[in-house]
């Protein structure tokens, strides 16, 4: 007869052999199952034959055989398994099961109303064509509380919460609506660019639920905002597809779906895309690997490839920067991407290993690439009383130092990282504090700028 | 004293789908009990590593062989059983063909050596034995 005290040894014996086994990826937990099974009859049967169990245990962990000729076994028969599928509902019964069902149903309802919510001004003779500008400064307040308010839903956010996010949108209903713009102005079009920036932070506090305060969450909602991106890419391109055999067949019988297209198809999907798009991240993020680290891999080396032959050309050639109507946007845009580019790699990167050829690449992205702005900079700070000050001018330099600051630090911060004094969470703290900085200036940009420039 | 005698990989591999496609034609059953189907049939002569029987057991359920449904077993664990299926016979009466066949030919080769060959050489009558 076994002692008690043998039993529970089996018990956790058993618990390990199933948790090393679950690690496989080819073998299921089904199959773990039914391996288990057989284990456990096989250990009944030799302990009835008179061994003890810990050695029966082993006698029938060795008859099942080298686990990864096993694996290997699945593997080859179940080869559809390495490749990682993503299972919004799962298939096995139970509560999991139930909560996806509602989880996709909340989705559809609230894309359904994104879908709608776009469509409602035009229900009052606001239409799209003839009201562009309208649209453009609202777009975001049409989407993002419905998207706020999938994750106030799922992340079961107190009231307190709640009123300050209603507090934020309402807010910016009312600045994007009450200044009499131009029709067609500058400071128009700025709003429209920046009441996004602004409300995403109101999304990124929903999105941590309560957590914000918390380095980790704001990463995640950073990892969050890079695979929504993707993830909306994709789905546009199909939705391009989708419309081209629309317009394609349709053409055949002689129908013209532009009008459709173009005044229903594009907007509401657009508007639902939003929601369906944030929702498949969600349901994602553990099972599939994300996407923006992989690209942040792939052109780290090609960008700082690039800016480094850059500055080479400039001070072989001794070149000035032409100081064109567009360089300072298109200096910030290349600022946007290299913190993108460093965003996304600190947030796929492991802060305990220790540092190695890619963040030397990474550092020299960085700072080649704040050499290039700076020679840019140089040149327009020279020139710009001669410019004047109009609001779009002031709008990209003002963006310009807060990503030449954020780098600017990134780099002293990476730098100490790489010589063995700092710590990488130093600089995954940096970035994560420094996300309420663009909402805050996107936020100046919207409620100060208008008044300012006298809504010209 | 047990005499092991080591069976190809490759003929283990190839007679599994016979051999377990028949054990599910005499009755309905699980991983365990076909491995010991298997142990009792050979006299212990076949030795397959346990867990290898599964990716098979897999394959034929794929292919529509035999159909899996999980059992409370007497112990209380759930086990998975499986059953051959219509297709399943059809298979394993033409495997059975195509074995009868193999064997009809080694049989009659093995006639014309052990003929052939002077007596006195009874092994090469049958499979070698181990360090013959």
């Amino acid at each position: 007869m076994p002692a008690p005290g043998h039993g529970v040894s089996l018990e956790e014996q058993i618990d390990r052999w199933r948790s090393y086994l679950r690690r496989r990826q080819a073998i299921h937990s089904v199959d773990v199952a039914e391996l288990e099974d057989h284990l456990r009859e096989q250990v009944a049967v030799l302990v009835d034959a008179g061994l003890a169990t810990d050695e029966a245990f082993l006698v029938a962990v060795k008859r099942m055989g080298n686990l990864d000729a096993l694996s290997r076994e699945f593997a080859r028969e179940h080869s559809d398994r390495l490749w990682k599928q993503l299972v919004v509902v799962p298939s096995d019964s139970g509560e999991p099961r139930a909560r996806a069902r509602t989880d996709a149903i909340v989705v559809f309802c609230l894309a359904v109303a994104a879908a709608v919510v776009i469509k409602v001004p035009a229900l009052f003779g606001i239409q799209l064509d003839q009201d562009a500008g309208f649209y453009a400064r609202n777009l975001s307040l049409f989407v993002l509380p419905l998207l706020t308010g999938y994750f106030v839903w799922k992340r079961r956010l107190d009231t307190s919460t709640l009123r300050w996010l209603a507090v934020a949108f309402v807010a910016a209903g009312v600045f994007a609506n009450v200044y009499p713009f131009a029709p067609g102005s500058y400071t128009e079009a700025l709003t429209a660019l920046h009441l996004p920036i602004a409300l995403w932070l109101v999304v990124g506090i929903a999105y941590a639920g309560g957590r914000w305060g918390q380095v980790g969450s704001r990463m995640d909602f950073i990892r969050f905002s890079g695979e929504l991106f993707i993830y909306y890419v994709l789905i546009a391109l199909g939705g391009g597809v989708l419309t081209a055999f629309m317009a394609m067949i349709f053409q055949a019988i002689g129908i013209d779906v532009e009008p459709f297209f173009e005044s229903w198809l594009l907007p509401c999907g657009a508007a639902g895309a939003v929601v369906v798009a944030s929702w498949l991240v969600e349901a994602k993020q553990s099972v599939i690997e994300n996407m923006a680290p992989v690209l942040t891999r792939l052109f780290t080396p090609l960008f700082a490839a690039v800016i480094v032959a850059f500055l080479a050309t400039l001070l072989w050639t001794g070149r000035g920067v032409d100081i064109g109507r567009n360089v300072l946007i298109a200096f910030d845009l290349l600022l946007v991407v290299v913190l993108g580019l460093l965003l996304y790699s600190v947030s796929a990167r492991d802060p305990r290993t220790p540092p190695g050829a890619f963040d030397v690449v990474q550092v020299v992205l960085v700072v080649s690439a704040l050499l290039a702005d700076a020679v840019a900079l140089w040149a327009i700070v020279a020139r710009i009383t001669e410019f004047g000050f109009t609001p779009n001018r002031v709008a990209a330099l003002g963006e310009n130092v807060i990503l030449l600051v954020n780098l600017a630090w990134s780099a002293v911060l990476y730098t100490r990282f790489l010589r063995g004094r700092g710590s990488f969470t130093g600089l995954e703290r940096w970035q994560t504090n420094y996300l309420p900085v663009y909402a805050v200036w996107a936020a100046i940009v919207v409620i100060v700028f208008p008044p300012v420039f006298g809504y010209g | 004293m047990r005499e092991i005698m080591e069976i190809n990989k490759d003929l283990i591999a190839a007679s599994s789908t016979p051999m377990v496609l028949a054990i599910l034609a005499e009755e309905d059953s699980y991983g365990y009990a076909i491995l010991q189907r298997v142990r009792e049939l050979s006299g212990g002569r076949m030795e397959w590593t346990d867990g290898m029987l599964y990716p098979v057991l897999h394959r034929l359920e794929r292919l529509g062989h035999v159909e899996a449904r999980w059992e409370v077993a007497e112990s209380g664990r759930r086990r998975r059983y499986y059953r051959i299926t219509s297709r399943g016979r059809a298979q394993l009466a033409e495997e059975r063909r195509q074995w009868q066949a193999v064997d009809a030919t080694l049989r009659g080769i093995w006639r014309a050596l052990s003929l052939s060959v002077p007596a006195g050489h009874p092994a090469s009558a049958a499979p070698l034995p181990q360090g013959a």
